[in-house]
């Protein structure tokens, strides 16, 4: 049974269609990762799955219990840390915590064994008697974080965990996502950074108008896109055209073109052939290459690619048109 | 049942930290209140005529009262939609506690709160000068009817703070809280306004319960001729009431819909 589990969700505010058949299944003790652009629906979906919004149509399970007419129950197993820090600012780190222990139903010792617990584990045992609105957002978010942990709950949903953290404190948040997913937690991440997804989740699901449009390991959507992206950076820029026309004889797609950093770079199924012939025919052109390599296409690219076809596609003709002329 | 209650046991001690964490705001609201008491009862009192005659400040204090306990419907509003907007409402949404704790919690943090600051408004109006004239019993239904008051406009407030989407719209309720509170027969015997303004101030429930406070606490201008004033105690019970009729299944209702 999936820990999380959605069939055709539907969504709207006024006439616009929000989510139109969300669907998700998320097994347990593993990380899925929700992304998608602004607007895709994101938090929507979280809200639903969280008990907090009601769908106009479609069902949702989570913990196998379905979130319209099983709320109680789902909220009894899920922890959520919403887009923007749900703590209360006029109360210390450790009274929310102290709070929050005690509205699940903890008693009072133990409510406060909790709260000075979790306040270690994040960090927080010196800050924690301020009172929260003298937290940087970092401190907030991992406070944030913390109260919805609680209880340890099997389901976990993340919504832009670390958006606005920095590097240290996003490791610190990743670190603490690796822990709890061993130790069986289910989680469900949405984010904009397409590397804390390759980092953190075993499924990705790319959400676009209110769908899932594409779905796999990031492995397998990187190979959906083309396999590996060939990269060819040319010394003068005026051959930027030339060598353009020569990376495409070997691919099924069009090369882009980045003029700035005076590179073209093609997605090839055959990496080791593309890469000698690619050589062979620069050389022969006469152009001249700084740089030259194979490597794996990055989620940045498969998610453009996955999200942004309308926009892409006048791009391409856009560039073709430099490329011809 | 009992999770309900230990719920909003844990709300109402939210409430009450809130207090204790930010004095500074909760002394400004008592000082603004002492401010207006002295600035009328004083600067103003010596021109003000006494509808029947009498001392102004004792004129005066039952309406202050009244005025007190109508603030506090903008003390609710501000913190209901601040909760909303900062995310800590949903947070109690995702959480597996008593949903009716939530408001039953804000209920008696808000009524602890008022009941102190009515008791320091009675402390300052004794100070001054104010009596009580009536019977210990009539003092006690005068406290009781500006305790209904504060909770009918408590719920007003809930069902404000859900609706409004943002702490400027909060603040723009809170200014129309001055003329509501200002056009009664407070400060001045209506009969003594420019007539449309007078009846505005005559039929101004709040006008009723000030009447009603007068006859109660003993003090001078509890009215008679107009038709409100004969009937000031059934008012001042009545149309709390009323609101509560309405504002509870609103925000109620408001709140569930939350979900939508
Ligand atoms: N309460 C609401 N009323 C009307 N429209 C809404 C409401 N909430 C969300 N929307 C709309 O629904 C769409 C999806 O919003 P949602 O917040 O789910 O997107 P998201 O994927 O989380 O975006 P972001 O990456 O910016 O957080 C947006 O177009 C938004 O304007
Ligand atoms: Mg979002």
């Amino acid at each position: 049974m999936p820990a999380i589990l959605a069939e055709g969700l539907r969504k709207r505010y006024g006439s616009k269609e929000v989510l139109s058949g969300f669907a998700l299944s998320v097994r347990e003790g593993t990380v899925c990762g929700l992304l998608g652009p602004n607007g895709a629906g994101k938090t929507t979906a979280v809200r639903i799955l969280s008990t907090l919004l009601r769908p106009d149509g479609g069902r949702a399970e989570v913990a196998g219990f379905d979130v319209r007419t099983r709320q109680a129950d789902v909220r009894r197993r899920i922890g959520l840390v919403g887009q923007n820090a749900a703590v209360d600012e006029v109360l210390s780190g450790w009274q929310n915590l102290v709070m929050f222990g005690r509205l699940h139903h903890l008693g009072t010792r133990a409510a406060k064994a909790r709260a000075t617990e979790l306040l270690g584990r994040f960090g927080l045992d010196e800050t924690g008697k301020k009172p929260v609105k003298q937290y940087s957002g970092g401190m907030r978010r991992r406070l944030d974080i913390a109260a919805s942990l609680i209880l340890a709950p099997p389901v976990l949903f993340l919504d832009e965990p670390t958006t606005g953290l920095d590097p240290r404190s996003r490791n610190e948040v990743w670190s603490m996502v690796r822990e709890l997913v061993a130790g069986g937690t289910t989680v469900l991440l949405t984010t904009q950074y397409l590397d804390e997804a390759d980092q953190l989740a075993g499924q990705i699901c790319v959400l676009d108008s209110g769908r899932v449009t594409a779905e796999g390991s990031p492995g397998q959507l990187k190979s959906e896109i083309g396999g590996d992206r060939l990269d060819v950076v040319v010394h003068d820029a005026a051959d930027l055209a030339r060598a353009a026309g020569v990376l495409a004889r070997y691919s099924e797609s069009p090369p882009e073109t980045d003029a700035d950093e005076r590179r073209v770079s093609v997605a090839v199924r055959d990496r080791v052939t593309a890469l000698t012939r690619v050589a062979g025919d620069l050389a022969a052109e006469g152009i001249t290459a700084e740089d030259i390599g194979v490597r794996r296409p990055t989620l940045d690219e498969v998610f453009l690619h996955l999200t942004g076809h309308k926009e892409k596609e006048t791009d391409l003709t856009g560039r073709k048109k430099e490329v011809v002329a | 049942m009992t999770t309900m209650i230990r719920d909003s046991w844990t709300m109402t001690q939210r409430g009450l930290a809130h207090w204790v964490r930010m004095p500074g705001q909760v002394i400004a609201g008592m000082a603004f209140m002492i401010m207006l008491v002295v600035l009328f009862g004083y600067l103003f009192g010596g021109a003000m005529r006494v509808p029947g005659g009498g001392d102004y400040l004792e004129f005066l204090m039952p309406g202050m009262f009244v005025m007190a306990v109508t603030f506090g419907i903008a003390e609710t509003m501000i913190a209901v939609q601040a909760d909303a907007d900062k995310g800590i409402t949903d947070r109690f949404r995702s959480m597996p506690m008593s949903q009716a704790a939530v408001l039953a919690g804000r209920n008696t943090a808000d009524m602890f709160n008022s009941v102190a600051n009515l008791a320091i408004l009675i402390a300052t109006g004794l100070v001054l000068g104010w009596r009580v004239r009536g019977s210990a019993l009539e003092a006690a239904a005068a406290i009781g009817l500006l305790l209904l008051l504060r909770l009918a406009v408590l719920w007003m407030g809930i069902y404000l703070g859900l609706l409004i989407r943002s702490a400027g719209a909060a603040a723009a309720v809170q200014t129309l809280l001055f003329p509501l509170t200002m056009v009664t027969s407070t400060f001045a015997d209506p009969a003594s306004m420019p007539a449309w303004l007078g009846a505005i101030a005559e039929w101004n429930p709040l006008s009723a319960t000030v009447y009603a406070m007068r006859d109660l606490f003993g003090n001078p201008g509890a009215g008679g001729g107009s038709w409100v004033a004969e009937h000031a105690l059934l008012h001042a019970f009545a149309w709390p009431v009323v609101l509560l009729a309405i504002f509870v299944p609103l925000s109620v209702h408001r709140y569930r819909n939350l979900s939508r």
